[in-house]
């Protein structure tokens, strides 16, 4: 009975493992099966992977520049409806990608609560480059926000204390002292972000939709070469797995440096 | 947790799994995959054909039949697939996977959609050609993308279109949608001035969504819906009694209902290796008025 027990534990632990990574192991095992990457030309592998990398970095970016004083807002102020706050920037981790396009496009889409506003000055989203690059945002934005918040949090407020005992002060202290400590976890939560950004789907077929160079990025190549040319829906995900690992990898070395 | 219990709650665990399967064995559930095209029309076909076989039970998957093939084709289970051209079935069938014959049951015609109130003010087919108008359409692959592009080549042919009009049609393309039915939303929606769907796409529901603009028959393209049953079904007979429905009086007269073309009188038998053209092809010398398809022999044109 006690071996039984002991037994438990690995085989339940072995039969999850194997499901994380049979998949992994079944498409890189058909695109050498099948040289995957030779289908890949002509089939518009290269425009997608240069639209996702250009929206990426992007949205990265942009999610530096809004999510650090966002972050750092919730990290070091309180205020009234702090927790209905932070629920609603925790909320795009886990609400269903369809949902968020399908938000976006009526709020911001041409016939969407501000898409006259937006049409008046000259600005029409849906199907846009620029659409997928909030698409992204929207999803992404909340890991690097979630992350930089608890960064900030750990640092130790002795020193961030002692800084402004010397005289330092707002933008000041929050450039020379706050920033350069949390940098590590504000990185590593980029890093993550970034790959949430990678794999936007969702949000994208529906407030973007999907056109070669314009708006089909990698997951939505995807998704519609699968019934074309399978070789290289195959080998775009196996560069998705690929680029999405070493971001994941490099996110975890930034974390554990960190302490 | 003792050692008893687990084994005891990993036997009520495979049993929770296992006995639905079992159960689904014996109720006669019947797996359809269908185009997103058919989707009223098969939910109405799938009411009566239960009324009139309470033991039958239909589930559906509703998608791009070029989806529901590549699905079929690697392995998904299923007892019919209803697909909306010939090429997507072929390819089931060459992959083994489809019992003959397979029967057309119900055709259908392209038509362009704008939002009710025409943004772009759009009324003749040319005006699709007009820089700056947002265009949706399925993506390649996809049976009325397919269709579509059959016509447009039939259009450049046509001197009051002229040879650029495919070309300068596709430069307003906004979208790639994967099957016919994002095309309507989007549209439906307002995001898109126009999209090219199917006549039957035009629901009920969407009258007060969505304007029609009918394209004249001599250059539309008449779509053939064939539906197969699967090898290998565990429910023969119901496959074929549901197959025999959507081809009787009763079903063809839903098929009409939803603004479908009837059937032909044609059953034709796929080989392995068939005489079947790829309608993406640029029509030349076979364009869909020359050279009868076997397809559509005995259809009106």
């Amino acid at each position: 009975m006690n071996r039984i027990r002991r037994l438990l534990i690995p085989i339940a632990a072995g039969c999850l493992f194997l499901l994380f990574i049979l998949p992994l192991f079944a498409l890189t095992l058909r695109s050498l099966q099948t040289r995957a990457w030779e289908a890949s030309s002509g089939s518009g592998v290269p425009e997608a992977l240069i639209l996702s990398l250009l929206t990426t970095s992007t949205s990265a970016l942009l999610v530096l520049l809004t999510g650090t004083p966002l972050a750092y807002l919730l990290a070091r102020h309180h205020f009234r409806f702090k927790q209905l706050v932070t629920v609603l920037v925790e909320l795009p981790i886990v609400l269903p990608p369809a949902v968020a396009g399908l938000g976006l496009l009526i709020a911001f889409g041409r016939r969407g609560l501000f898409g006259p506003a937006l049409e008046n000055v000259g600005i029409s989203l849906p199907f846009t480059t620029a659409a997928v690059i909030i698409a992204q945002i929207f999803v992404a934005a909340p890991f690097y926000v979630r992350a930089a918040q608890v960064g900030f949090q750990q640092l130790d407020m002795d020193i961030e204390d002692a800084a402004r005992v010397d005289g330092a002060g707002g933008w000041t202290l929050f450039r020379l002292i706050t920033l350069p400590l949390a940098r590590r976890s504000l990185a590593a939560g980029l890093a993550v972000s970034w790959t949430r950004a990678l794999g936007e789907f969702g949000a994208t077929i529906l407030f973007a939709g999907s056109l070669q160079g314009r708006t089909q990025t990698m997951p939505l190549l995807v998704y519609n070469v699968l019934e074309r040319n399978i070789n290289a829906a195959i080998w775009t995900g196996l560069l998705l797995v690929a680029m999405a690992s070493l971001a994941l990898f490099l996110a975890r070395h930034l974390g554990k440096s960190e302490k | 947790m003792k050692p008893r219990h687990a084994i005891v709650l990993s036997i009520v665990v495979l049993q929770l799994v296992l006995v639905p399967v079992a159960a689904a064995q014996e109720s006669q559930t019947l797996t359809i995959f269908a185009a997103a095209s058919l989707t009223d029309v098969f939910q109405e076909m799938a009411d009566r054909f239960v009324e009139l076989n309470p033991a039958a039970d239909i589930i559906f998957n509703f998608a791009g039949s070029s989806t529901l093939a590549t699905q079929l084709i690697e392995g998904a289970n299923a007892d019919v697939f209803a697909s909306a051209n010939l090429k997507q079935i072929q390819a089931v069938v060459d992959a083994g996977r489809i019992i003959q014959p397979v029967s057309i049951f119900a055709r259908n015609r392209l038509v362009v959609i704008t939002p009710i109130d025409n943004p772009s003010s759009l009324s003749t087919l040319s005006d699709l050609a007009r820089p700056g108008v947002k265009l949706i359409l399925a993506a390649p692959g996809v049976p009325v993308r397919d269709y579509t592009d059959t016509m447009l080549q039939t259009l450049a042919l046509d001197a009051d279109y002229g040879s650029a009009y495919p070309e300068a049609v596709l430069l307003n393309l906004a979208s790639e949608e994967d099957n016919v039915r994002q095309v309507v939303a989007k549209v439906a929606l307002g995001e898109a001035d126009a999209g090219i769907v199917y006549q039957s796409d035009v629901t009920p529901d969407l009258n007060d969504l969505i304007q029609t603009i009918t394209i004249p028959d001599e250059v539309n393209v008449l779509a053939a819906y064939p539906i197969g049953i699967i090898e290998n079904t565990p429910n023969p007979s119901f496959a074929k009694a549901f197959v025999d429905y959507a081809l009787s009086e009763d079903g063809q007269a839903i098929l009409m209902k939803w603004n479908f073309i009837g059937k032909c009188p044609a059953s034709l038998n796929l080989s392995l290796t068939p005489p079947i053209q790829s309608t993406t092809q640029p029509a030349s010398t076979s364009a869909p008025t020359g050279e009868p398809d076997p397809a559509f022999a005995g259809c009106p044109a």
